[in-house]
């Protein structure tokens, strides 16, 4: 066993952090100004620096970056606070294409996506099809040279500012599921697509975007007809190397003890003297460790080359529960002072933690919720029958 | 080693670990912890076998008889150990060993340590008056360790080979210290022994929680109501998988703070504090829900896994309240609590 990162990457480190402190800090954070956590200058920033396609093989035009090193860029971006929503998209993105895109994908697009220049969204779940994602039922039918494709998605985040959507669509309903999906890049200024806002119960906003004969060529086809499956195993691939959410809880629990410490309550007394806030603290901080464990231990299985799943489901798992304790504890502590949100003056720390408990829900949620998790923890890992 | 980001075993650790688990498998079935149990909760025929293979001197200076191992292969042996609730103070015995190495002055019998002819132990917690009460292997242990005030002290040959009847029947007993003489081991060198002694814990609560999680899925895929194997229901399911996850990660810590330890890291011992507490809560949530899943069977002491509960309540509360570890954690991180004495 060996817990510590190769001298290079710890150099690495050291570059993301002096990155991070040059291009980043939280007043950019501005989550009421179109609904994202998106910050334009540090994607352009991230471009500049060529990250965005770090953990792409460089012989597909990426930069080559291991495991260890996107864990460690994703690690230090998310204990800065800075969004890694668009970084993660954009590499997924660029990944798929550079495997799976025609040509004129990989001239177009590829290169705009890498220079930070177009930004792109996910178009996998439907209103029918969350966690039963191969379902989808976006129907995409050869006309001629062209593609017709009508449907609809949910939770296409990011969409109101992005210029494309990865598109899973139906193209054979008789086979079974996962042998009829072929995924399409679709540019939002095709005609026939009406983006709507979703908003949810945490500030930031999500859309539901619908697709009414929308005309494609087959140039914006990714992947072989029918072959979306193979198409999505590139996505979970990369997802390993940038998927975050391994570190959401250290701010929260940073401006936590920052409140405990430095306010006082109606008796005199602050909070961190309270044994009963205390161990909860000590607590949250125990389960920060556990998640950076299964953070480089899924590094490290990238970084052999090791296929791996229920590795990501309990790392995905675990860190969303705690998250969500941390963001309710925390929150709690604070009482009534704790209500104010980011649009208060008086909200402490920016509202962080209070727009943090409301965010907290979606993180156990999007990306495999917490019961799919599980369900691939007993099957996978410790070899219990297939229960549905 | 440093700077390869390893963390699983690696082919050396594998190996041991192969190894001693064959020896556990064969010398240390569930019918030998039952019959240690009925004694003083120490099985003297499985420490000779243990020794006879090298273990209780395995992490000690090659210079003092010891084989010169690191702390992470000790590790490797402790998971295992815990895995089969072995009745040997495995983990006492080697950290009072290596405490009396680093204090030196003791070459004589730090070698009998290392041969395993005599048997050490620590008082984990500070003795009242003239006694330490409830010592682990104090039953059985010739060599005793406590830490009181600033300094640290031996004393030899007060084993009343009888335990105290206790939770999991382990050779728990009083121990006399007034004949103790000091030794040359100050504050941080006593608190980097329970540190040790916290990490390798941490890393057996992994092996007892792992074990703990097998047995029960494999009852449940065996045991058939309302005309279905009982593993198929979801419910149980999520339980244990929300078990596995938990002691995956304290596994991942515990093996991390054993590292930490060796290779003198700094937060070794936040690290090591850390991991006992959370492989300790991981493994009785994953013993209370092998019980639970197991029916009325789980609570009857014909059924091994009810071993498995009370081991997990027993390891960690040898130290103390588990509130009060939290505490002390919140001490070192947040300074001490404004207004207390």
């Amino acid at each position: 066993m060996d817990f510590s990162f190769p001298p290079e990457v710890e150099a690495f480190r050291t570059e993301v952090k002096a990155f991070l402190a040059d291009n980043f800090d939280e007043s950019m954070l501005d989550v009421t100004h179109d609904g994202t956590m998106h910050v334009p200058e540090l994607h352009a920033a991230l471009a500049a620096e060529g990250w965005l396609a770090g953990p792409v093989p460089k012989e597909l035009g990426g930069g080559g970056r291991t495991a260890l090193e996107s864990i460690v860029l994703n690690e230090e971006m998310q204990l800065a606070r800075a969004p890694i929503d668009a970084m993660g998209v954009t590499v997924i993105t660029a990944a798929i294409l550079m495997e799976h895109g025609s040509d004129h994908l990989k001239e177009t697009v590829v290169p705009a996506l890498l220079n930070g220049e177009a930004l792109t969204s996910f178009g996998y779940t439907e209103p029918e099809s969350g966690s039963d994602v191969a379902a989808a039922a976006t129907k995409a039918v050869k006309d001629g040279d062209e593609w017709a494709i009508n449907g609809a998605k949910m939770w296409t985040t990011m969409a109101h500012i992005a210029d494309y959507v990865i598109l899973l669509t139906r193209t054979d309903p008789d086979v079974p599921k996962h042998k009829g999906l072929t995924f399409f890049l679709v540019p939002f200024d095709t005609p026939g697509i009406e983006i709507q806002p979703v908003p949810t119960m945490a500030t930031e906003r999500s859309n539901a975007t619908f697709y009414d004969d929308v005309r494609l060529s087959d140039d914006w086809r990714v992947g072989e007809v029918n072959g979306g499956w193979a198409v999505m195993k590139t996505a979970l691939k990369y997802e390993r190397g940038v998927a975050g959410g391994q570190f959401m809880s250290p701010p929260v629990i940073d401006a936590g003890i920052d409140w405990a410490t430095n306010h006082e309550r109606a008796d005199g007394t602050r909070p961190i003297d309270d044994l009963a806030v205390r161990e909860r603290l000590i607590r949250a901080q125990i389960d920060v460790e556990v998640c950076r464990g299964f953070a480089y231990h899924c590094a490290d299985l990238a970084n052999e080359g090791a296929m791996f799943g229920v590795e990501g489901s309990m790392t995905k798992l675990f860190a969303s529960e705690t998250f969500k304790r941390h963001c309710r504890e925390i929150h709690d502590m604070m009482g009534a002072e704790g209500l104010l949100t980011l649009e208060s003056p008086e909200a402490h720390h920016g509202g962080l933690i209070e727009e943090a408990l409301r965010h907290s829900p979606v993180t156990a949620i999007y990306g495999g919720t917490s019961e799919i998790n599980r369900n691939m923890v007993a099957e996978g890992f410790l070899g219990l029958p297939r229960a549905r | 080693m440093i700077g390869l980001m390893r963390t699983r075993y690696s082919e050396d650790e594998v190996a041991v670990r192969d190894a001693f688990f064959d020896f556990f498998a064969n010398e240390c079935p569930t019918t030998t912890v039952r019959a240690a149990a009925e004694g003083t909760g120490f099985d003297p025929a499985l420490w000779s076998s243990l020794a006879a293979m090298g273990a209780p001197g395995m992490a000690l200076p090659e210079s003092l008889g010891g084989a010169g191992a690191a702390l992470t292969d000790l590790a490797v042996v402790a998971d295992v150990a815990g895995a089969h609730l072995a009745p040997v103070p495995l983990i006492e015995h080697a950290v009072t060993a290596r405490a009396l190495a680093r204090a030196g002055g003791h070459d004589d019998l730090v070698a009998e340590l290392a041969e395993g002819s005599t048997l050490a132990t620590l008082a984990l917690r500070p003795p009242t008056g003239d006694t330490a009460r409830l010592v682990p292997a104090g039953a059985v242990a010739d060599v005793l360790l406590h830490h009181c005030d600033g300094v640290t002290s031996s004393s030899r040959g007060n084993a009343p080979g009888i335990k105290l009847p206790n939770t999991a029947d382990l050779p728990l007993a009083h121990r006399v210290i007034s004949d103790a003489t000091a030794i040359e081991l100050d504050t941080d060198g006593w608190n980097r022994t329970v540190d040790e002694w916290r990490a390798l814990t941490a890393v057996a609560y992994v092996g007892l929680a792992k074990r703990a999680i097998e047995i029960g899925v494999a009852y449940t895929k065996e045991r058939i109501q309302f005309g279905v194997l009982i593993g198929t229901f979801q419910a149980l399911q999520h339980g244990f998988a929300d078990a596995a996850t938990s002691v995956e990660g304290a596994h991942l810590l515990a093996q991390r703070a054993v590292w930490a330890l060796e290779t003198e890291q700094p937060g070794a011992s936040r690290l090591a504090g850390m991991a006992l507490l959370f492989a300790a809560e991981s493994a009785r949530f994953a013993a209370d829900r092998s019980v639970q899943y197991h029916g009325g069977y789980g609570f009857s002491e014909e059924y091994d896994v009810q071993l498995y509960h009370r081991h997990a309540t027993a390891w960690i509360l040898q130290l103390g309240d588990p509130a009060a570890e939290y505490a002390r954690l919140a001490d070192a991180e947040f300074g001490p609590v404004m207004g207390a004495a």
